[in-house]
């Protein structure tokens, strides 16, 4: 327990020191450090904690970002296979439904339940999380579509370089590819289509909703990755665009 | 050195010395410090003084470093603590910029993750969108020299939806007097509301 410079002066000394999670009992590090003599200066004394607390926080901040994608998307996917088994068990029990003596009825009520809370869970963790990795994108998608998003694009910093046209359609490959052969026309929207502003808007101007919702997730992308601070401006800009779209489709 | 005015438009801004970090507009090569964009930037617009020319900061809640980086133009030493992993990305790059400012990826509400690294301070600067903000100040009182200052951002909506926003910032004042002598209270408005800063000193 004490100063971060007590058994050496670089970033591994100031890592450990930060995890034993203690610290001096007074708090004049800088003018300790000289007077014991491990640094000549005070100056000398703030470069080398400049130095050490850059790559401690470099290192730590790389790790969580990987971390923090890493849950989110793995929380997206499970969240998707829990919808898909909720709605097969739906399905099922419809089918059943005049057959309710010679089929386990209330076992199967208690799985669904089970698979709600499931979801549930998820979702709340999805919402708790997606806002810390990328603010401005859970901001103008919702959670779930954002964390969709970073998933398909297999990364934030992946999802922060592409071009908006093809965040458009992420998520509709098959349906690209198709296009791409030259049996389909171009698919207008991929997971963005859950967006509300793109399956809210008339089919007539929906290409275009979604060419501008997906311009601006990519705005916001690329502000979380490079950037990082919440830009509730972004929001209103795309309400606006989105707004003008749709009047025009009215007109 | 030091926290400079500048004239722009027809109003005065405060401005330092340094090189800019986002788009920040340069006013006879001073960057200017817009209220709008900071709420210490407010705070300095709203005339409180707030001493941070060549004082040692801790700043609680750093984000993307964007404030950060005008405190550790013009201060002695900024250790700088930021909790979300986006933000303190961008964080370590301003850090890189500045020579005295020292990026702490670490949760505010844990001071024990950075008490072997954190000096006295003469400034304890918190803008934290976490509950419990009151809380906060009160565990990390231990790094306030006596007589130091603190000046907490309050976000009324980020504490409880629905009291009044002079209820919220009330409470948080009233809780901080646990360790501190609470001076004043400013509301934050018009650049930004729902939001104020409780300004206190520490008193053993």
């Amino acid at each position: 327990m004490g100063s971060w410079f007590e058994h050496g002066t670089d970033a591994d000394s100031l890592e450990e020191s930060m995890e034993e999670k203690g610290g001096p009992d007074t708090r004049n590090m800088s003018a300790d450090a000289v007077e014991k003599g491990i640094f000549e200066t005070r100056d000398a004394y703030y470069d080398a904690l400049h130095e050490a607390t850059i790559e401690v926080a470099r290192r730590r901040v790389d790790e969580a970002v990987d971390t923090a994608e890493r849950d989110v998307v793995n929380a997206v996917r499970t969240l998707e296979t829990l919808n898909e088994q909720m709605n097969e068990l739906d399905e099922r029990g419809r089918d059943w439904e005049e057959d309710t003596d010679r089929v386990p009825v209330e076992e199967v009520k208690v799985a669904h339940e089970a698979l709600e809370d499931a979801r549930d869970e998820t979702r709340e963790f999805l919402e708790d999380r997606t806002p810390e990795l990328a603010p401005n994108l859970s901001n103008l998608a919702g959670p779930v579509l954002a964390a969709r998003l970073v998933g398909l694009a297999g990364g934030l910093d992946e999802l922060a370089r592409m071009p908006s046209s093809t965040v458009q359609v992420l998520g509709a490959e098959d349906a690209l590819f198709t296009h791409l052969r030259g049996d389909a026309p171009s698919p207008k929207h991929g997971a963005i289509y859950v967006h509300p502003y793109v399956r809210g808007t008339g089919a007539d101007e929906r290409g275009s909703a979604a060419r501008a919702v997906a311009g601006k997730l990519t705005i916001a992308a690329r502000i979380d990755r490079y950037a990082g601070d919440l830009r509730p401006e972004l929001a209103d800009e795309m309400d606006e665009k989105v707004e003008r779209i749709r009047e025009r489709g009215d007109g | 050195m030091g926290t400079k005015w500048v004239e722009m438009d027809g109003e005065r801004y405060p401005a330092t010395e340094g090189d800019t970090v986002r788009d920040e507009r340069v006013v006879d090569g001073l960057r200017v410090w817009h209220p709008r964009r900071s709420k210490a930037a407010a705070l300095l617009v709203r005339g409180v003084d707030l001493p941070v020319d060549d004082a040692r900061v801790l700043y609680l809640g750093a984000g993307a470093g964007t404030t950060p980086s005008y405190f550790a133009d013009v201060a002695r030493a900024v250790y700088a603590v930021e909790f979300a992993p986006s933000p303190a990305s961008r964080l370590v790059d301003v850090a890189e910029t500045r020579g005295r400012l020292f990026p702490l990826f670490a949760d505010a509400r844990n001071p024990s993750e950075y008490s072997s690294v954190v000096e006295g301070v003469d400034v304890l600067y918190q803008d934290v969108a976490t509950r419990g903000q009151a809380d906060v100040a009160l565990e990390n009182a231990g790094f306030v020299r006596d007589g130091g200052l603190a000046c907490v951002v309050v976000k009324a909506r980020s504490e409880d939806v629905t009291a009044e926003p002079e209820e919220k910032y009330e409470e948080v004042a009233e809780k901080m007097k646990e360790e501190y002598e609470v001076e004043k209270v400013v509301d934050l408005s018009p650049f930004y509301d729902d939001h104020a800063a409780v300004v206190a000193r520490r008193q053993r």
